[in-house]
């Protein structure tokens, strides 16, 4: 008995770790289980018995591959744009001096901070009141609006911890204003630019909220899911759900391994 | 060999300034630096040492004036494209990049393909070689800063830029880069400009020194040259210690050969007339300074035996400190308050204790006389210097 104490106490940090990713992971391990379920009747919340169907035909339930590919297309597209303005934004605010810079500092996080169905409801107006046709224009750019504040803040605070010495000395080593900014000033944001664009990829895909009021007859996966959940949950969205999380997780890892034979050549 | 060649590497700085509103950190400045030397610019922070070298590189446009090297005229270029490289202050290595290519960054940029065996040898010349694939943060400070060299020296530059290079680095590695970097300027023969405050550092490594002060160049010459002959209070206490007296002219020189003879309380002092940077007039006040090494030390009981033409001081030892290598003393006199006398440690006389009566005597040639009319404290690192050196940055 007082072995195994001692040895909870040696181990209790790995048990506590063990059991917080069981907790994050346990909805992810329900989503893969039941996209092997075949459902009697409409609804996929009880288990019935193991089958692959829904794997052999992904794209069985109607409407639902074609929102998924709309949402994948906004999500890139909303990515695209929202880290293109966004790290110019954040460069302007950190390297120069202007009018209004303070303002725009603050205003930038106005988005982040206000809650989302009120800012759904006034750019709905605001469509509205412009004639603007909803569907998948009215949302990429509701999606671009709300992804710039989160590229923004991640690639300032990466810039802001940048060495301008480090533009002078390239330009010092005979590197022109556009060797300067590709050869130095890119690749050390860049961290901070990916995490923004990877920021902005998943809130894009994932959003309802805005996207619900601003879409029109336009249908994403997230209202998709949604809508169907009134009538009925077909196993494929577990498949799709599950894929995700696999791909996700393969980035992950191969990010790792990368990572470390970076390193292992330094040594 | 045209002469061309030979001023290739000349620095020529032309009523050059640098005002940032109202503030002027760069007074209108004329410099010239010889080809193949190394040439220090020497000052407290915020004299406009840096902002002058930052002038040549290109990563500061002058308000005025125009920067030469050799025959080219190179004030309208932007920096990417003069031919002179920094090192610079805590050295900014690219982080991304591992040391390899840091140090090939130059030669790509100038489209150089087969840049192996350049980076190879520069890697070997800093003794880096093994280091090639590492990253910057990886190496210790001393390491990085042979990068720093060795990706500034690779481009051939004409003139070689040193931004306080040693400032990060602890007193022991510090001495040795100093050596370092001489050897590697004797053997590469390329112009150094080196900016630093540290007036031991200038003195070691450079030919010529340039003392700037409040934007302004105070002195320029040689190291033993300004240690023995300051031409300003300013310099003769930023480099070094000195002793002042004022004194008063008493017999003016006939000849510039010839000593003047000079009254400071009851005390007679000869300055040679060549050293005297005051008005050499009968009655015109000057400040006469000594270097406390200069100066020796004899108890008042043995004040016969000091040989005749001597300048001699009468005063009381106030205070002693042993250092090994040498004694100093702080000594009270009617002239001077404290006295820094600095007496090798050979042969000491034991009755030279806190308290005992002596005579300060030195000889005259090493004596220099300044112009009265400044401030006894420019150039001390005690708060009333500092305060001095900020009325003239403002001035």
């Amino acid at each position: 008995m007082a072995a195994f104490f001692r040895w909870l106490r040696r181990n209790l940090v790995v048990i506590a770790g063990l059991f917080t990713l069981g907790y994050l992971l346990l909805p992810n391990v329900v989503v893969t289980v039941f996209s092997f379920n075949k459902p009697k009747g409409r609804f996929n919340y009880s288990w019935q018995e193991f089958s692959l169907d829904a794997w052999k035909d992904p794209c069985g339930v109607a409407d639902m591959c074609g929102s998924l590919s709309l949402s994948l297309q906004i999500a890139a597209w909303a990515t695209i744009g929202a880290t293109v303005l966004g790290t110019m934004i954040a460069f302007a605010l950190v390297r120069y001096r202007f009018r209004a810079r303070g303002a725009i500092n603050s205003l930038i996080f106005l988005p982040m901070a206000m809650p989302e169905v009120v800012m759904a409801a006034s750019l709905l107006t605001l469509f509205l009141n412009m004639g603007a046709q909803l569907g998948f224009w009215t949302v990429l750019i509701a999606h671009i609006m709300f992804c710039l504040s989160f590229v923004v803040t991640a690639v300032k605070a990466r810039v802001m911890s940048m060495d301008p010495r480090l533009e002078q000395a390239a330009q010092d080593l005979y590197a022109g204003p556009v060797q300067t900014f590709l050869r130095v000033t890119l690749p050390i944001a860049a961290p901070g630019i990916a995490a923004g664009a990877l920021l902005a990829f998943a809130l894009s895909f994932d959003d309802f909220i805005i996207t619900n009021f601003n879409a029109g007859s336009t249908v994403t996966f997230p209202m998709f899911v949604w809508g169907s959940a009134q009538r009925g949950t077909p196993v494929q969205i577990n498949v799709i759900g599950t894929a995700m999380f696999l791909v996700a997780v393969l980035l992950v890892l191969a990010g790792m391994l990368v990572g470390r034979r970076r390193n292992k050549q330094a040594k | 060999m045209t002469s061309a060649q030979e001023t290739g590497g000349d620095v020529r700085l032309t009523g050059i300034s640098k005002t940032y509103g109202s503030f002027t950190a760069v007074h209108p400045l004329d410099l010239t630096v010889p080809q193949g030397s190394f040439f220090a610019l020497l000052g407290a922070s915020g004299c406009g040492k840096t902002t002058t070298l930052r002038m040549i590189a290109g990563l500061e446009e002058p308000s005025s004036g125009t920067v030469h090297l050799g025959d080219q005229d190179v004030t309208a270029l932007p920096p990417y494209k003069r031919p002179v490289n920094t090192v610079f202050q805590s050295y900014a290595l690219f982080p991304h990049l591992d040391i390899f290519e840091n140090v090939a960054f130059g030669l790509r940029r100038r489209g150089i393909k087969s840049v192996k065996n350049q980076v190879g040898d520069m890697l070997d010349l800093v003794q880096l070689g093994e280091q090639a694939r590492k990253k910057p943060h990886q190496l210790s400070g001393g390491q990085q800063q042979r990068v720093a060299v060795a990706r500034a020296l690779i481009n051939h530059p004409k003139v070689l830029l040193l931004d306080e290079p040693l400032g990060a680095l602890d007193l022991k590695l510090r001495r040795q880069m100093q050596l370092e970097l001489k050897r590697i300027q004797t053997e590469v023969g390329i112009t150094f400009v080196h900016v630093t405050h540290d007036q031991e550092e200038a003195m070691t490594m450079a030919d010529t020194v340039a003392v700037m002060n409040g934007g302004r160049v105070e002195q320029l010459g040689a190291p033993a040259d300004l240690y023995e002959n300051p031409r300003t209070t300013f310099v003769a206490n930023f480099l070094g210690t000195s002793n002042f007296i004022e004194a008063e002219i008493q017999a003016g020189a006939a000849r510039s050969g010839d000593d003047l003879v000079l009254k400071a309380g009851d005390c007679k002092l000869t300055l040679p007339a060549a050293r005297c940077g005051g008005p050499a007039t009968t009655g015109g006040k000057v400040l006469v300074g000594v270097r406390p090494e200069k100066i020796s030390l004899t108890h008042a009981d043995d004040a016969g035996q000091i040989p005749e033409g001597r300048n001699r001081i009468t005063g009381r030892i106030a205070d002693s400190s042993f250092i090994g290598v040498s004694t100093q003393y702080v000594v009270h006199s009617p002239v001077c308050p404290s006295f820094e006398v600095y007496a090798q440690n050979v042969e000491r006389d034991t009755r030279l204790v806190p308290g005992a009566e002596v005579v300060l005597h030195w000889n005259p040639a090493h004596t220099f006389g300044l112009d009265a009319a400044q401030s006894l404290l420019a150039g001390t690192t005690g708060s009333a210097g500092v305060e001095k050196v900020e009325e003239d940055a403002s001035a």
